[in-house]
């Protein structure tokens, strides 16, 4: 028992990997490879996105309920930067809802300005006032205008036509832009307001997105996104590929008579199309996954970095700093949110789609969280390896309900209430399984899975 | 035995110990006072034996039973009264307020014990209905000392009860604990004012780092010229 | 309304029916909850992201013996079934609060956990309970308000006043105010005049020294957790009876409820209030469209064409957090001054 023990001790990364990649094998084996590539490639999404809160949390105790609203942002990004203009809608309002948008933008900054020279505050909520109703009169004016063009398929500004990969960086900016100003207001004052803070801010930028038609088409959805890897039907119809599918699968196509052959290679080319196409989008989540994790490892062993860990371990001795904590949960506080945009961005270029309603606030924050809990908070691998967990749970777990309700179906009649009520809810289990997930490893092990090795006493 | 003893306390918060082997003791009508330099450990005392921090080792008797094992609460039930350094008001309650609730144990009418701490401290009367925040440094250790009051306690602990107060106030504050200690409470008090402390006290434990120093009465300390040399500057 | 003379009386009707009616009942669900937030933070030091679907689960208690009742014909005429039903739904929801309590915050507590750790075990307990919910009720809408639905409609004021306007007052709105106000006024009494009141203040404001006087911080934290469903579960109660219920409704409303704690000073009971009167009535006020009310005021030149709304409805719930965030920006110790504003 110690025995096992020790080797789990010296060998926890090594082995709980494996694990996970015997898990993924199983099920490739089992159910069909490009299902296992599916949730392979979300669960480095999800990696990406838990390396960003572990940041935030592990290095500075900094508590981001609003990942999604982040996440959002970088999907957003996606569309303002790799969709194609429409050139329509940017003729009849573009100019008048940049108009309407400068609008707004002179009236806060002469609210603030008139508030630091200390006029009158009735005559600044005047003015605040005055500008707002017309910066929403030419607004909406504008905004009706863009949404009527061709409404079905755009009804929206577009975007401006560059590469998606472009995008990702965009995505990441914009999630830094949004959680400095939040850090700005909230940090320095007491931890839970950031917590609340975020909420708010992911909520806001849901509601923005889905009702704003004329800026991402709202709850209409923007689909066809531009891929930075090649398409199926290209694939297909491209020789170096249908040669490289008959020369992996040679032997058993050699087994066939001639005539099978070509019917038989098509389903193959069709079948390895999909799975090349998640082959390739692994290596670039890989890829940025790997840069990133050596990026903040580097930065945690940096002179940085120990002050970071410095500050967070004494808070004490650290509060005679004042000053620099908050300014230094600043830069962790975007540096994460930035992370997570990316990841945003990257799951939207992934999907191909863009579906507001997807984004559901709490929810996959929720989960994010249990990955980063799970895995080992402070400790970067540890997300990673709760990401994966956490992920191949979640999906897997609702087929698991149903099946597991099925087989109760079998020992009752058709039509019985209890199952019928039990098919219905059983993915609601899921929320109280994560839910007791969380509580039991915070409470039990609360260094997660891989916890923090250069963590103090 | 004396009324509140404490026996070879050993004691440590995590692993850096604090107290070696420490003994205090104190009797009805008896005003004993911890001094030393800081960080020698007086407050841990206190801590110890009012079961605020669990010794590794020693004992605390009161009145000759064993109540090492006893949780605070259950001390205070018994008679021991704590005023700590810092912290001692509820600031967001009333003076009236903070008395009510350091009687809050008892089931007994409380006037009386009311009426003893407002003619002890007539300022409290008159503030009786002010926030204990609004108060000045003075009357919050006034208020302190009379919600300890409250529980009547046999035993007063009381943690640097002039810390940052004026001199006058000062003299105030050890006229009232000697009031206490006449009245038959035995009293125990960890102080920064050596010097003037030990004048007052019937028994004076000089601890330094953890350990029993010098013991002796109050004027035994002030006149042996070690203690004089080493803790009373010259 | 074709005339073109100025009629204050039926702008004002107008605005009393639709503005400050409506408000004041959803201030008053709101100031129950923040009521509830607020408790918690003084005692137990965390903000309860748990509120909100703690506010559904007494509500889901409430809406299945409601079921119950009316099924078995248990109803008095004229009485929401569901008021008769809040006392044993609070003390379901007690037991509730209480047991997620012992399982997990008293560990903290023993710990002296940081206050944020906390809030995250308090945003597990939250989907652990907005599982509980769904699973039992499901995601979708449920009604549970019987009896009459109106103290008087808009029909009965017309004919009784002969204005243009009419006002009607819902029973929802009308229970929900006599409720919030008496249970307030219950909340203040008990933490000002008795003796367990005044500990759980006294322990709210200094802890070590409450421990000195002899406080049981346990049964401290136990009064706490029953006052805070009582509170939630009325406030639950009282929000579906007026607006209907659905799981994720109540878990939004965290937002405003955090808001108006905030706004009113995090730690003050008089200011989760206040806060929260605000933050409604602003919603109400900023969403609602005041083309008719100015039609009534306006000669008839300057009558408005547009809807005259300040902000879209579908931004309701935006409202309170840009409330919050301007308080954070301008006082962030909210309006009564709040006892906490950086760590301890």
């Amino acid at each position: 028992m110690s025995n096992f023990d020790n080797i789990w001790q010296s060998h926890k990364t090594t082995i709980s990997f494996t694990i996970m990649a015997l898990l993924l094998l199983f099920v490739g084996f089992n159910q069909s490879w490009a299902l296992v590539l599916g949730i392979f490639n979300l669960c480095l999404i999800s990696a990406i996105m838990a390396l960003g809160v572990n940041i935030q949390w592990g290095y500075a105790g900094l508590f981001n309920v609003g990942i999604m609203g982040f996440a959002a942002l970088g999907g957003v990004s996606v569309i303002l930067i790799s969709q194609q203009p429409v050139a329509e809608a940017i003729e009849v309002g573009g100019f008048k809802m940049l108009f309407a948008l400068l609008l707004g933008a002179i009236t806060i900054v002469t609210g603030v300005l008139l508030n630091r020279k200390g006029y009158n505050k009735w005559l600044i909520a005047l003015v605040v006032i005055i500008g707002y109703l017309a910066t929403r009169y030419y607004f909406s004016n504008a905004a009706d205008l863009i949404e009527k063009v061709n409404p079905a398929k755009t009804g929206y500004l577009g975007g401006l036509g560059m590469h998606v990969m472009f995008s990702w960086i965009v995505g990441g900016l914009a999630a830094a832009g949004a959680a400095w100003s939040i850090g700005k207001i909230t940090l320095g004052l007491r931890a839970d307001y950031l917590a609340i803070a975020t909420l708010g801010i992911a909520e806001i930028t849901l509601y923005v997105i889905k009702n704003e038609d004329w800026f991402v088409r709202g709850v209409k959805n923007v689909a066809g996104l531009s891929r930075p890897v090649p398409y199926e039907v290209n694939l297909q119809n491209s020789v170096w590929f249908q040669d490289m599918v008959s020369w992996f699968h040679s032997s058993s196509l050699e087994l066939l008579p001639l005539a099978d052959q070509t019917a038989q290679l098509s389903q193959y080319v069709r079948a390895s199309s999909v799975i090349f196409v998640k082959l390739c989008y692994s290596g670039l989540f890989i890829t940025i996954l790997v840069v990133m994790i050596v990026l903040a490892n580097l930065a945690l062993d940096s002179p940085w970095g120990r002050k970071v860990r410095a500050i967070r371990d004494n808070e004490v001795a650290a509060s005679a700093m004042g000053k620099d904590i908050t300014r230094q949960h600043l830069q962790i506080f975007v540096i994460g949110s930035a992370i997570v945009g990316v990841a945003g961005a990257l799951l939207v270029t992934y999907n191909g789609i863009f579906i507001p309603t997807s984004y559901q606030p709490l929810r996959f924050t929720f989960l994010i969280w249990v990955m980063v809990i799970v895995g080992g908070s402070g400790n970067n691998l540890g997300s990673v390896i709760g990401a994966f967990i956490i992920w191949f749970l979640w999906i897997q777990s609702g087929p698991m309900g149903l099946w597991f309700v099925e087989m109760i179906g079998n020992f009752t009649e058709e039509g019985n209430i209890i199952t019928e009520f039990l098919e219905d809810r059983v993915h609601f289990l899921r929320y109280i399984l994560m839910g007791s997930v969380l509580l039991t490893v915070m409470r039990f092990t609360p260094g997660g899975i891989l916890p923090e090795k250069n963590k103090e006493l | 035995m004396a009324y509140l003893e404490g026996t070879n306390l050993v004691a440590a918060y995590g692993v850096v110990p604090i107290l070696h082997e420490c003994s205090v003791k104190v009797e009805k009508g008896e005003l004993a006072v911890i001094v030393g330099p800081n960080g020698a450990g007086k407050s841990t005392v206190m801590r110890v034996l009012l079961g605020m921090l669990e010794a590794t080792s020693g004992s605390v008797t009161l009145d000759g039973n064993d109540i090492s094992m006893l949780s605070t609460q259950e001390r205070i039930s018994l008679g021991l009264a704590f005023v700590p350094q810092n912290k001692n008001v509820f600031p967001s309650m009333t003076v009236e307020e903070n008395l009510e609730m350091g009687a809050f144990l008892r089931t007994d009418d409380i006037k009386k014990t009311m009426e003893e701490v407002y003619s002890l401290f007539p300022i409290l009367y008159e503030k009786r209905r002010q926030l204990a925040e609004e108060l000045s440094g003075g009357q919050r250790q006034q208020v302190a000392f009379g919600r300890a009051m409250m529980t009547q306690p046999s035993v007063m602990l009381l943690d640097e009860p002039t810390a940052g107060v004026s001199p006058i106030v000062m003299d105030e504050i050890f006229s009232n604990i000697l009031d206490v200690r006449d009245a038959g409470m035995a009293v125990l008090m960890v102080e920064q004012n050596a010097q003037q402390a030990l004048n007052i006290a019937d028994k004076g434990y000089v601890l330094v780092s953890g350990r029993n120093e010098h013991t002796g009465t109050g004027h035994e300390l002030i006149n042996d010229p070690e203690v004089r040399k080493k803790f009373l500057g010259g | 309304m074709s005339s073109d003379s100025i009629d204050i009386i039926n702008a004002f009707a107008l605005l009393t029916n639709f503005v400050i009616l409506p408000a004041l009942s959803y201030g008053s669900q709101l100031a129950l909850g923040a009521l509830a937030v607020t408790l918690v933070y003084s005692v137990l030091r965390f903000s309860n992201f748990a509120q909100g679907d703690s506010m559904a689960f007494g509500t889901m208690i409430v809406i299945l013996l409601t079921g119950f009742m009316i099924n078995q014909g248990w109803t008095i005429s004229g009485i929401p079934t569901a008021l008769l039903v809040i006392p044993v739904a609070i003390i379901g929801t007690a037991i509730y609060l209480l047991s997620m309590d012992r399982l997990v915050y008293k560990f903290y507590r023993r710990v002296k956990a940081k206050s944020i750790t906390i809030v995250m075990a308090s945003i597990g307990v939250m989907f652990v309970t907005g599982g509980l919910v769904r699973f039992i009720l499901g995601p979708r809408p449920q009604i549970f308000a019987d009896g009459e639905r109106f103290i008087f409609s808009v029909r009965e004021f017309k004919a009784f006043t002969g204005l243009e306007q009419g006002i009607a007052l819902k029973t929802s709105q009308f229970l929900t105010v006599t409720i919030a106000i008496l249970l307030v006024a219950f909340v203040f009494y008990f933490l000002q005049k008795t003796k367990t009141g005044k500990a759980m203040r006294a322990y709210s404001d200094n802890k070590e020294l409450a421990l000195l006087s002899g406080i049981d911080p346990d049964k401290v934290v136990t009064v706490t957790w029953l006052l805070v469903a009582s509170l939630t579960t009325i406030a639950g109660a009282l929000y579906g009876l007026d607006k209907g219920f659905t799981p994720q409704q109540y878990h939004l409303l965290l937002l405003p409820i955090f808001a108006s704690v905030i706004v009113g000073g995090i730690g003050s009971p008089l200011g989760a209030i206040a806060g929260a009167f605000l933050i409604a009535f602003s919603e109400v006020l900023l969403t609602y469209a005041y083309k008719k009310f100015l039609i009534y005021l306006l000669p008839l030149s300057m009558h408005p064409t547009s809807l005259v709304q300040l902000i879209g409805t579908e931004y309701k719930y935006a409202i309170s957090f840009m409330i919050l965030v301007i308080v954070l920006l301008i006082r962030p110790t909210g309006i009564f001054k709040g006892k906490v504003l950086v760590d301890e």
